[in-house]
C-alpha cells in the first residue's frame, strides 16, 4: 500500500493562481486568511488526512459498514477517526462563527475536501453531508432550527443527511411520494428513502435528516414538494438528546464501491409518522435542496479530483518500484522499474495532467462561490455567480468522469496486479464509479449545462468565457518554444468549443431533442478545453517564475512539461468532440426505441 | 512553572534528501520543511503537563531562517503560549552555537524545565540538550520516555543501551525527548487560528551576545552507498565461512 500525500505544492499554486487568492483575502470576512494561513491549514489537514484517514481506507472497503437488526456500525476505526475529525474543528472550516464554525473560504474549504477524499472518500461522505445540511438550513432554516440543529452539526457532534430518493422516484424528483402531515408546531413524516448515504450509523449521537416529503394538499409533481428536518432522536428544549423519531434503518446496499459508507434504505414513520419541522416554506423544498445541490455537485468534483490523485500516487509508487523488463532497445543489462518504460510514463502523465487541470477548474470555481457570496458589489456578486453556475455542472460531470478514466488507468498500471484487490489499486476505481451517478448524473448534469446555463441565455456566459480563453492566445504566441507547438492546438480547441456553443443555441429550442443527444459530449468538450485554457496559463505562470530568484524549478518545469503533455495529448480531443456534438445529434436518435 | 521548549525547523521526515551535487551540504531550497519530529514529543510533553496544571507557561524557542516562525507557529497551535525566533539567517548554527543561544535565552526566561527532542534529524547531532545542561551547570536527562515532576524535582526514564534507567532529578533542568515519551497530537484548526494571535518575539543572535560562527568544517557530504544485491547460499556451513572468511565478523 501507498501512503498518501497531499500535493500541497500543486494546491497552493492552484490557489493562488485560480481561485484567485490574493481577491479572496481583500473580501469581507477574509481578513485573516493568508498564504501563511493557507499554508498552515493545508499542512495540518495534509498530516491527518494522511495519518488518520489514509491508513483506514483500504481496511474499510474490505470490511464495510455492517447493518444488524436496524442498526449501522462502521468499519474497524471510523468511529474514533470521526471523533478526532470533528474535535479538531475540520466539520466547521467553513461555517459560520455564530455557530462555533471559522468561516474560512471556499478556495481552503474545496482543497481540503480533496485532501479527505483521496486519504478515505467513504468516510469522508459523513461530514460533506453534514456540511451540506448545514448549508440548507442556513438559507432557508428559521432561527428555531438554526439554534437547535447548528451548533451541533458544526461542532461534527450530529451528522447530516439528505433524503431525496425513493424506489420510484430517483433522477424524476416529480415522483416522490412521502408524505407529511402537519400535527400541532410540526409534522408527522410517512414514507421510504432510498440510497441515503450515513443514513444510520455509530459514529455520532445523533443524525439529522432532510428530507423531501409531499403536504396533504401539495399540488403533483416538482412544484409540490416540501423540505423537512427530521432528527434520528428528538431534541429537548434544553438542546440535549430526546426520544427516538420514528425512522428506521430496514437495510444497507451491496455495493460496487464506497464500502464504507453505509448506503441506507429509511423508513419513515412505521410507528405513527416520524416528527419532522418543515424548512421554510411548504412547496419549495426542491428549489431548497438545490442550493445544496449545486454545492454538493462542486464537492463531488472534488471527490473525481481526490480519488484521481490518489489513483496516480498509488500507481506511481508502484511505477517506481515494479521491476520488470529491460529498457526499450536495451538487449542485455539490467531489468528495470517500470516507469521507464514509454508507454507507462504516457499513462502516468496522462493521470497527472488530467488531475492537475481537474484540480485548477475546481478551485477556480471554489474562487468563484467565494466571490459570488462576500463580494460587497451585487453586479460582480452576479457575475461570479454566473460564472459558477456555468461550471457547476463542468466540475461534477468532467472531473468525475475523468476520475473514473484515471482510477482505470492506475489499475492499467498495475497490470494483472491491479486486477486483484490486495493491491489497492482497484478499490479507487470502484469508489470512483458512484462520482458519475449520485448528486445527479452525468446526462442530468450536461442537460443543465446546455439548457439553464448555455441554452437559456444564448450562450453569454459561455460565450464569455470562450472570449476570456481567446485573451490568452497573444501571451502563448509571446511564450515561444515549448509552447509554441501548443498554441495552434489551443486555438483550434477553443474554435471547437466556441461552434458547438453557437451550434447548441441554435438548436436548443428549436430541435432539443437533438441538443440533449450531444449533451454529455458538449460538457466533456468544455472541460476538456477548459482544462487546455488553464494547463496553458499555468504553463505560462511557470515560465515566467522559474528564473526568479529562489523558484522552485523542479516543481514549475514539472509543471510546464505537464501543460505541454495536457495540450498535445488531451486538448486535441477538443476537435473531436466539437464535430460530435454539431454532427452527431442525428445518428444518435436514428434508431428508434424499438429497432433496439 | 514556566516550561522553555526549542524547536528546529528540519526537512519533513517524509521528504527523500538529495545531496546537493557539489557535495557542500543537502538540498534544502524548495523542499517540504517540518518541525523535527522529536521537538514535536517535546512541545507535545510540556502542553501535556500545562493540560495537567503542572505548567502555566510554554515557551517555544527556534533559531535559524526567518521561516522557522512557521515552525514557531505550529508549536503554537499545539499549544505552545509564544514564540521566540532567534534569527541567524541561513548560516549554519552549530550545536555549541545552538546551545549558547538557549542558554542566553533561559538566562532571561528563567524557565523551571527545559524540553527539548534529543537530536534533529537533519543532521543526527545529539548534542545541544547535554550542552546546555553543561553551559547552565543543571542536571540532565537526555532519551526520556517518562517524565513526572514532583514540586521541585522530576522523576525520569532514560532509555539506555540495554534497558531504562530511573532517575530523579533537581529542577531547574534540561529534558531530552525520545519516541516513546508520547505521541504527539494533531493540531485543531480553531488553534491555527488562535495561534496566528500568540506573540512572536524574533532577536538576533548579537543581541544575545552570542557568536554563532562555525566552529566545525564540512569536509565532504556524499549519498551512502548503495547496497549491493546479496547471494543466496546454500547451507549454515557455507554461510558461517563466508562471515568467518569474507566479512570477517566471526
Amino acid at each position: 500500500m501507498s501512503t498518501y500525500a497531499a500535493p500541497l505544492k500543486d494546491m497552493q499554486f492552484a490557489i493562488a493562481g485560480f481561485a484567485g487568492l490574493e481577491g479572496i483575502t481583500a473580501l469581507p470576512g477574509c481578513g485573516e486568511v493568508s498564504a501563511e494561513l493557507v499554508e498552515a491549514v493545508l499542512t495540518e489537514a495534509g498530516k491527518f488526512a494522511q495519518g488518520v484517514l489514509d491508513p483506514l481506507n483500504h481496511s474499510g472497503d474490505r470490511q464495510g459498514a455492517q447493518w444488524r437488526d436496524g442498526g449501522v456500525s462502521a468499519p474497524a476505526g471510523f468511529k474514533e477517526a470521526y471523533a478526532q475529525f470533528a474535535a479538531a474543528g475540520w466539520n466547521g472550516l467553513a461555517a459560520s462563527t455564530d455557530y462555533g464554525g471559522q468561516g474560512l473560504p471556499h478556495c481552503i474549504a474545496l482543497p481540503l475536501q480533496e485532501m479527505w477524499n483521496s486519504a478515505n472518500m467513504a468516510f469522508c461522505l459523513c461530514p460533506m453531508l453534514t456540511t451540506g445540511v448545514q448549508e440548507a438550513l442556513t438559507h432557508h432554516g428559521s432561527q428555531s432550527l438554526l439554534d437547535t440543529f447548528m451548533p451541533k452539526l458544526v461542532s461534527g457532534e450530529w451528522t447530516g443527511t439528505m433524503n431525496l430518493t425513493e424506489p420510484q422516484a430517483g433522477s424524476d424528483l416529480s415522483a416522490v411520494r412521502s408524505r407529511a402531515v402537519p400535527e400541532g408546531n410540526h409534522y408527522r413524516i410517512q414514507g421510504t428513502k432510498i440510497f441515503i448515504t450515513w443514513g444510520e450509523h455509530d459514529m455520532a449521537e445523533n443524525i439529522v435528516h432532510l428530507v423531501l416529503a409531499r403536504l396533504p394538499d401539495a399540488p403533483e409533481g416538482v412544484k409540490g414538494i416540501s423540505m423537512f428536518v427530521v432528527p434520528k432522536f428528538l431534541v429537548n428544549a434544553d438542546g440535549s438528546r430526546g426520544a427516538r423519531n420514528d425512522i428506521r434503518c430496514v437495510s444497507i446496499e451491496h455495493k460496487l464501491g464506497i464500502h464504507g459508507s453505509p448506503t441506507c434504505v429509511l423508513a419513515y414513520g412505521d410507528n405513527g409518522g416520524a416528527i419532522g419541522y418543515l424548512v421554510g416554506e411548504a412547496n419549495r423544498g426542491l428549489e431548497y435542496m438545490f442550493t445544496m445541490m449545486n454545492h454538493a455537485r462542486l464537492g463531488v468534483g472534488m471527490e473525481g479530483v481526490g480519488i484521481a490523485e490518489r489513483a496516480y500516487q498509488h500507481a506511481l509508487g508502484y511505477a517506481r518500484t515494479r521491476v520488470q523488463g529491460r529498457a526499450i532497445g536495451q538487449r542485455s543489462g539490467d531489468r528495470v522499474t517500470i516507469i521507464h518504460h514509454p508507454d507507462v510514463r504516457r499513462m502516468l502523465m496522462t493521470m497527472r495532467a488530467q488531475t492537475e487541470a481537474m484540480r485548477a477548474l475546481g478551485y477556480l470555481a471554489a474562487g468563484e462561490l467565494d466571490r459570488a457570496r462576500r463580494h460587497p458589489d451585487a453586479d460582480i456578486r452576479a457575475r461570479h455567480q454566473a460564472r459558477l453556475d456555468l461550471l457547476t455542472p463542468v466540475v461534477k460531470g468532467w472531473c468525475t468522469e475523468l476520475a473514473v478514466e484515471i482510477a482505470s488507468l492506475g489499475v492499467q498500471i498495475h497490470g494483472g496486479m491491479g486486477f486483484v484487490e490486495e493491491t489497492g489499486a482497484a478499490q479507487y476505481l470502484r469508489d470512483a464509479r458512484i462520482t458519475t451517478i449520485y448528486e445527479g448524473t452525468t446526462g442530468i448534469q450536461a442537460n443543465d449545462l446546455i439548457g439553464r446555463k448555455v441554452g437559456a441565455e444564448k450562450g453569454a456566459a459561455a460565450l464569455g468565457l470562450v472570449a476570456e480563453m481567446r485573451a490568452l492566445d497573444a501571451a502563448l504566441a509571446a511564450a515561444g518554444t515549448p509552447l509554441a507547438p501548443a498554441r495552434a492546438v489551443f486555438t483550434e480547441a477553443v474554435d471547437g468549443l466556441e461552434a458547438a456553443t453557437r451550434w447548441l443555441v441554435d438548436h436548443y429550442r428549436a430541435q432539443p431533442e437533438a441538443a440533449a443527444a450531444v449533451a454529455v459530449p458538449y460538457l466533456k468538450l468544455f472541460g476538456t478545453v477548459a482544462g487546455g485554457w488553464l494547463m496553458a496559463r499555468a504553463a505560462l505562470i511557470a515560465r515566467e517564475r522559474r528564473d526568479a530568484p529562489g523558484a522552485d524549478r523542479a516543481f514549475l518545469d514539472a509543471k510546464l512539461a505537464t501543460a505541454c503533455f495536457y495540450l498535445e495529448h488531451l486538448l486535441p480531443q477538443a476537435g473531436a468532440l466539437s464535430r460530435t456534438v454539431t454532427l452527431g445529434a442525428a445518428s444518435t436518435l436514428a434508431l428508434e426505441p424499438d429497432a433496439f | 512553572m514556566k516550561v522553555l521548549v526549542t524547536v528546529k525547523r528540519v526537512i519533513d521526515p517524509y521528504v527523500k534528501v538529495r545531496v546537493k551535487s557539489d557535495g557542500t551540504g543537502v538540498e534544502t531550497a524548495n523542499v517540504k520543511m517540518a518541525m523535527n519530529p522529536f521537538c514535536e514529543i517535546a512541545v507535545e510533553q510540556a502542553v501535556r503537563m500545562k493540560e495537567a496544571g503542572i505548567v502555566t507557561e510554554i515557551v517555544a524557542v527556534s533559531i535559524g531562517a526567518p521561516q522557522c516562525q512557521e515552525t514557531l507557529r505550529t508549536a503554537m497551535a499545539m499549544g505552545a503560549d509564544r514564540g521566540i525566533l532567534v534569527e541567524t539567517g541561513a548560516a549554519d548554527v552549530q550545536p555549541l552555537a545552538v546551545a549558547k543561544l538557549v542558554k542566553a535565552i533561559i538566562d532571561k526566561e528563567q524557565p523551571k524545565l527545559v524540553i527539548m527532542g534529543k537530536q534533529a534529524i537533519d543532521d543526527d547531532s545529539n548534542q545541544a540538550g547535554q550542552m546546555v545542561s553543561a553551559l547552565l551547570g543543571w542536571p540532565q536527562s537526555a532519551f526520556t520516555s517518562a517524565i513526572a515532576v514532583n514540586g521541585d524535582s522530576a522523576d525520569v526514564t532514560r532509555e539506555i543501551d540495554g534497558g531504562l534507567e530511573k532517575l530523579t532529578i533537581r529542577l531547574p533542568a534540561v529534558v531530552t525527548t525520545d519516541l516513546r515519551l508520547n505521541e504527539p497530537r494533531y493540531v485543531t484548526l480553531p488553534n491555527i487560528m488562535k495561534a496566528k494571535k500568540k506573540p512572536l518575539e524574533v532577536l538576533k543572535p548579537e543581541a544575545l551576545g552570542v557568536d554563532v560562527a562555525p566552529r566545525l568544517k564540512t569536509l565532504k557530504v556524499e549519498e551512502p552507498p548503495k547496497r549491493s544485491a546479496g547471494v543466496k547460499v546454500a547451507d549454515v556451513a557455507e554461510l558461517v565461512a563466508k562471515l568467518r572468511n569474507e566479512a570477517r565478523v566471526i
